[in-house]
Parts: C-alpha cells; structure tokens; sequence
C-alpha cells in the first residue's frame, strides 16, 4: 500500500514538473526504487535501486544532468538529499559519465541564447531620399528629410508590434510602401507618405527576409523554418486600415533559414538566398497565391551561408547581373537566367590586413551587406569586423567583379551592420549597431554615417554636420548623439557572434558526439 | 578473393550481409548534415561512381538519368541495372550504414557478374530533400523513383514527407519534360497525400492506365524492393502514384 502510494506521489510530481524535460520523467520515474535511499530513509541502496540506476545511466545519461544541476535538494518539487543521489554511483559501483559533460553542454546552450537575441541594427533609404528608417531590436525610428523632422508611425492595427527585434526593413522600389518584420512574427506595410500601417501580416514562425514586388501588388516574406509566404497588397488605399491577413505559402527551402529574398529588376523572378549555401531563382507567377512552381535555376558555387544578394544594373542592361556575399569571404556574381556563375571576388584578401585593432584577424570574413549603386557598374559593401566599405567595379560585358577601391571610416570604430542607397542623390547610407548586447543594460544603439557615391574618384564621408538633416537627424536614428568607442566594437563583435551561430554549421567534436550517441535507441542492442 | 575473409560477406554468395549493416527505420531529414556534400552537379565526381563507364567513355558524355530516392537496400537499382544497361542511375539515402551496404552490394555484384554488368548503378549518402539541385543540373533526369518513403504519420511531422507540393517543385526542376515521378506505399493515408500532392501540382500528369501497363517498371515497383517483397508477403495493399512531368509556361 506505501509502496504504491510512492510511486503515485513520485509519478505525478514528476510529470507535473518534468514534462519538458524531453522524456526525462520516464527514465527519473523509474528510479523510485532509490527513493528511501535518497531521502535518507535507508543507509544504503536496494539492489533494485542500483539496477534501476544503471538502466538510466545507460538509457539516458543526459537525465541524470537535470539532477547534477538542481541547486536545491529538490527537484520538481520532490526533495532528495543531493548529497546522497551524487553518490549514488560510488555506493552502486556503477560507472558514469563525467558530470562534466552536463555543464559543458548546458553554458554551451546558455551562451547560445544570448547570442541569438543580439539582433545588427538595419538602415533602409527611400529611393528618392524622402525618408530614412533606422531599426534596433524592436525600435522602428523615422526621418523625414523633406520636412527634416521626425516621424511618428501611426499603428491602429488589431495586432500591435510586440517588443522583439525586428531583421528585415525596406521602402518598396516605387518608394510608395515601406515594410518590417522580424521576431515578433509579424510583418507590418506602412505606407512611406502618412507612416500608417496599413496590414498587419501574422507569420507563424519568425520571419527573416521580405520584398515588395516593384509594381506594389505583392509582399513577400521568409520564415526561419525556409518558407516564403506572399500576400495580396492590391486594394490597400490611403488611410484605410486592413485587418490582420494570412499569407499563401509560395515556396519553401527545405528547413533552411532564407536570409535575403529580392524580385529581379524586371519582376519575373523572385530570388532568394538561404544558409545552406544556395540561391533558387523563381519565376514569379501571375497567380502567386497558388505558390511559385517554376524554378529558373540554382545559383551554386558558395561555400558558407549566404548573407545579401543585390543586382547590379546599368541603363544599357536594365536586367542586370545578381551579386551575393557569404560567410565564404567572397562577392560572386551570376547570370540568374542559367544560375552559372560569373565571377568570383574574394575579400578576404584585401580586407584581411585591413582589419583593425582585433586581436587576431579571421581568416574567412562575412560580407554582411550588398548594394549596387544605381545606374553605375559600382557596388558598396560591407564586411564584418571591417571599418569601413568595399567598393566594387562590375565589368558588365567581360562578366568580371573587382575590387577598385578600399574605403576607410576615419575617427571612431565604425563596422557597418547595414548599408542602403538612395536612386536619386546616391548616397550610401551606412549604420552600426546592435539591440539587447550581453552585459549593457542599455536597449541597443545605433550610428549613422553617409558616404557619397556622386564623386566615383573620391568617395568623401560625410561629417555628421554635412548629413542631410544634419543632428536632428542623427538625434531621432541613433537616439543619442555621443557613443562611446568601447559599445561600438563591443557591438560589432556581439554581432558577429550572434551572425554566425544562427547560421554557421554547428560542429561537435567526437566525444561529445559519442556522448549524445549513448542517448540513441539503436545503440541499446549493441 | 578478398571478399571470403571479410566475415561481414556471406561465403556462397559473395554479397555483404544485412545482419551487419543493421540500421534505424527512420532518420530525421531536418537534421543539420554533417557528411560531404557537393557545391554545385558539376563537382560531383563521377569517376568514383561509375569507374568502367568512365574509362570506357574516356570523357563524361553520359549523365545520370535515374535517381532512386531512400533507395534503401537498393532493390530496385539493382533490377533497374539488368533493365537498362545504358542508363547511368544513382540511389541516395540518409542512412550511413544502409548506404555503406549498398555500396558494398554493388561492387560485389560487379566482381561477381561475368558480363560487366552493374558498372552503372551507385549510391550515395544524402539528404534528398535538401540537396538535389546540387547533384542534377535543370532537366537532366528522366525517372524518379520513392518507393515506400518513411510515412510520418503525425500531422507536426508531415513536413518530414519526401513528397510535398514544395518538394515537387525541386523534384520538377531536375526532371526533364516527360520525366516520370514513381511513387508507392503501402500506408493508405501516404498514398492520399502523395498522389493529392502530384494532382495538385501544375507540372505533373497522371499516366494513363495503358501506359502503366506497357511500362515495364511499373511491376518492379513491389518485386524489386525490399520493402514491397516484405508487404507482398504479408498480403498487404499498395497504393501507387505515376505520374508525368509536363512542359508548363507560367
């Protein structure tokens, strides 16, 4: 009768409390034969204690790490004497893993997560540099620069913006919409005149790339999980508020995170670029609520995640070419109607001496952002842990891609996280910055700095004072005026960081891999 | 032969045995890979797969045209081999030690037959659903095969299938117009869903009665493969779906 009733009580404390634990409770539960040992009832183990005990340590070593880590003498709300269950092996003379491995594993994981949440700050320029948005984390900030005065966005939407980063801003190509989207799993269009949000687009899971088609019918969107969704944008006027939609899904990368999506010049196709070293060209259909079917090609030849894709057009080729940066060290460019491959450019090289006051430079260096300058063969980009920009030429008839020039940012530490060109002034746009950085209490910062792109010879950096919009502007993007130098590298390595664990392959060495293995069904006969 | 020694080889067939290369029913296609995979079709080096051809060949004229997709204990490859002598097909499998066991099947088969035969069969270890476009360029396959594909039964799982409207897009992209995509389970409920995905789907027909009669493959697609031996054993129902890639302008 006691007999059972332990087992009751132990079954539903354990279950209430450990469900989570991935299939923990069994094996835990299965060791109620202990449970006088541990409690200190018994001096010493029944037989049938320490046979259960070494199902478990064979079954599922990974379980018995919930009990090394407990702080307390209590578990889910059950209390043992932790002192007696971590020697239970000895007093069992049963052999286990190292307890090691269950710290090792768990700040690994601890680590992770801090990462992930860092989010770059993003900069977006209207095509006719009506405005300019700045986001970090979940701060979406404005500036008008025909009135020069700030912008309030106006959101009466059902579903508000929740407080998580936003990844992925831009105006759309006629400069009428602008949109954002990020972790809080919606994807909001405001109109770029009255700043309203005029839908509100529920994802089911975080979204990490959009795109506007150029004649402002359709918003894409990329989920983590390697969908890309597409939604109606037809019927939205001025003023008038639509209730939150749902997108059709309009094809998918199987499970793999999309980092960029962009329509080709002419609006035939829709690209989009994934971690798993890939780029799919779609044709984009004329019923695209029926999803996307036909592929044109692949553009393969990466060896890392890629990170940007942008075309490069001149008015003689208004189809231009495709270029896309890596975590592989190298800009490529493509022909997108066959996916061959063009040209390789590797930056590495010219940025590897470049890099500035790190400890050591990295071999292989992440291009974090693209942009073609219009109507020129010229392309701004930007790499990691670089302080300042690439420029590349684009021999559009040899099909070659150089770099011609190697611009630095004078003064402070400045690492561009996002690059963006307006058509009209072409000027280059740049921000550094990062949301929710680990050890600041501070929500995140951003700098904005301009270059311009008018004078192909000499590339001047703008003085903030020179700016347009001058340090009005500078006050609504980067909330402050004065950061210290300290927060700015801090920044770019905290993003970095948080780069390339997203999407970076994980590699596990062979003891750990052996570690896990024990967990695998199929070794038990063995 | 060297063969005789290795205890894992049966000794009056020459073959490798199964009981050695016991393996899991199910692997986790969402997983991260960490085995090889090739940048790009052009880099996959096919002197290793199909030696005698390539020698023959001198140059690589001839491309693989038939791909089995979680070939498994390569049943079907090794029936399709005889069948098409000509054609160069490879299998491919998510499992490392079922696919260590095909490869050892083959060149054991190809020690043992007199004529030449089997230089035209491989396999490789992969996961389909996420590399195909880097081992098949645009159009260059003619057959498809999955033949009795992991179920996933729960509905959190069904993006897990092999067959899915999005992965028939891939599947579209590196068959040729006319290709034809094989399909067979023997679970009813997969078989729904796969033949729904594939009717569903703008650039695939279904083959008409008299052509699946005249198609010669058709009746390997329960004989040949392992699994179909094992359900024709059992008395149970299989549940096919055959249809064509069709030339489609959007």
């Amino acid at each position: 009768m006691v007999y059972a009733l332990v087992v009751l009580i132990l079954t539903t404390v354990l279950y209430g409390g450990a469900m989570a634990q991935s299939g923990c409770s069994d094996a835990l539960t299965s060791l109620f034969p202990c449970l006088g040992y541990l409690t200190g009832g018994s001096s010493s183990p029944t037989s049938n204690c320490c046979d259960q005990f070494l199902t478990v340590v064979h079954s599922s070593p990974e379980c018995l790490c919930m009990v090394v880590n407990s702080k307390e003498n209590s578990f889910s709300g059950f209390s043992f004497n932790r002192t007696l269950a971590l020697n239970l092996p000895t007093v069992c003379n049963v052999q286990t893993p190292s307890p090691s491995h269950c710290k090792e594993s768990n700040i690994e994981e601890g680590e992770n997560q801090n990462k992930l949440e860092v989010a770059p700050a993003l900069i977006s320029v209207h095509p006719s540099q009506k405005s300019v948005a700045v986001t970090v984390g979940s701060d979406l900030r404005v500036f008008d620069l025909i009135e020069k005065c700030p912008v309030t966005l106006v959101d009466e939407s059902d579903v508000p913006s929740r407080k998580e980063s936003i990844r992925a801003i831009r105006y759309s190509a006629s400069g009428k919409l602008f949109v954002s989207a990020g972790d809080d799993k919606l994807v909001k269009i405001w109109s770029a005149e009255s700043w309203r949000c005029l839908i509100t687009v529920c994802s089911e899971k975080r979204v990490s790339a959009v795109a506007i088609s150029s004649d402002d019918l359709h918003a894409c969107y990329a989920d983590k999980f390697g969908v890309v969704w597409v939604v109606e944008l037809d019927g939205i006027n001025e003023g008038e508020v639509v209730a939150s939609k749902k997108g059709a899904s309009l094809l998918s990368h199987y499970c793999s995170i999309i980092t960029s999506l962009e329509y080709s010049p002419d609006g035939r196709y829709i690209l989009s670029a994934d971690r798993d070293f890939k780029i799919r060209v779609t044709v984009f259909p004329k019923k695209p609520l029926e999803g996307a079917h036909e592929i044109q090609s692949f553009c393969l030849g990466h060896t890392e995640f890629i990170t940007c894709i942008a075309f490069i057009s001149t008015p003689e080729l208004t189809q231009g070419y495709l270029m896309s940066g890596s975590g592989d060290s190298t800009v490529r460019l493509w022909d997108i109607t066959s996916g061959s491959l063009l040209d390789t450019c590797e930056v590495s090289t010219m940025a590897g001496h470049l890099v500035s006051n790190e400890t050591e430079p990295p071999t292989q260096v992440t291009v974090t952002d693209i942009c073609g300058i219009p109507n020129s063969s010229f392309a701004a980009v930007a790499i990691q842990s670089f302080q300042g920009i690439l420029l590349l030429s684009c021999d559009l008839s040899a099909h070659t891609l150089s770099i011609t020039k190697v611009i630095k940012i004078p003064g402070e530490s400045f690492i561009p996280t996002s690059i963006s060109v307006s058509t009209s002034t072409k000027l280059l746009w740049m921000v550094s910055g990062a949301s929710n950085l680990p050890g600041s209490n501070h929500p995140g910062f951003s700098r904005v700095r301009v270059m311009s792109c008018t004078d192909t010879e000499s590339f001047p950096i703008l003085e903030d004072e020179q700016i347009p919009g001058g340090t009005k502007l500078l006050e609504q993007l980067q909330g402050k005026v004065a950061i210290e130098e300290s927060v700015m590298s801090a920044a770019a390595e905290a993003v970095r960081a948080a780069m390339s664990s997203l999407l970076m392959k994980k590699q596990y060495s062979e003891e750990k891999r052996e570690f896990r293995k024990r967990t695998r069904n199929d070794k038990k006969t063995t | 032969m060297d063969s005789e020694t290795k205890s894992t080889f049966s000794k009056s067939t020459g073959l490798p045995r199964k009981r050695f290369y016991r393996a899991r029913a199910h692997s986790n296609p969402l997983s991260d890979s960490h085995f090889p995979i090739p940048i790009a079709p052009s880099h996959v080096d096919f002197s290793l797969h199909f030696p005698k051809v390539i020698e023959a060949d001198n140059k690589i004229s001839k491309k693989i045209e038939f791909a089995d997709i979680g070939c498994g204990f390569g049943g079907l490859l090794i029936s399709l081999s005889t069948l098409f002598p000509d054609t160069l097909m490879i299998g491919m499998e998510l499992r490392d030690k079922v696919t260590e066991y095909v490869k050892e099947r083959i060149l054991a088969l190809r020690k043992t037959s007199s004529e030449g035969q089997y230089e035209n069969i491989s396999v490789v270890r992969t996961n389909s659903m996420k590399y195909i476009p880097n081992y098949f360029e645009k159009g260059q396959l003619s057959k498809m095969f999955f033949l009795f594909p992991d179920p996933h039964f729960k509905e959190k799982n069904h993006r897990r299938r092999v067959i899915s409207t999005h992965l028939l897009d891939e599947y579209a992209y590196v068959l040729r117009a006319g290709g034809i995509i094989y399909t067979i389970t023997d679970v009813e409920e997969l078989g729904e869903w796969m033949k729904a995905c594939l009717e569903k789907h703008p650039m695939f027909e279904s083959l008409t009665q008299e052509e699946l009669d005249l198609d010669p493959v058709v009746e390997l697609l329960c004989s040949a493969t392992e699994e179909g031996q094992k359900v024709a054993r059992n008395g149970g129902q299989t549940f096919r779906a055959i249809f064509r890639r069709i030339a489609y302008a959007s």
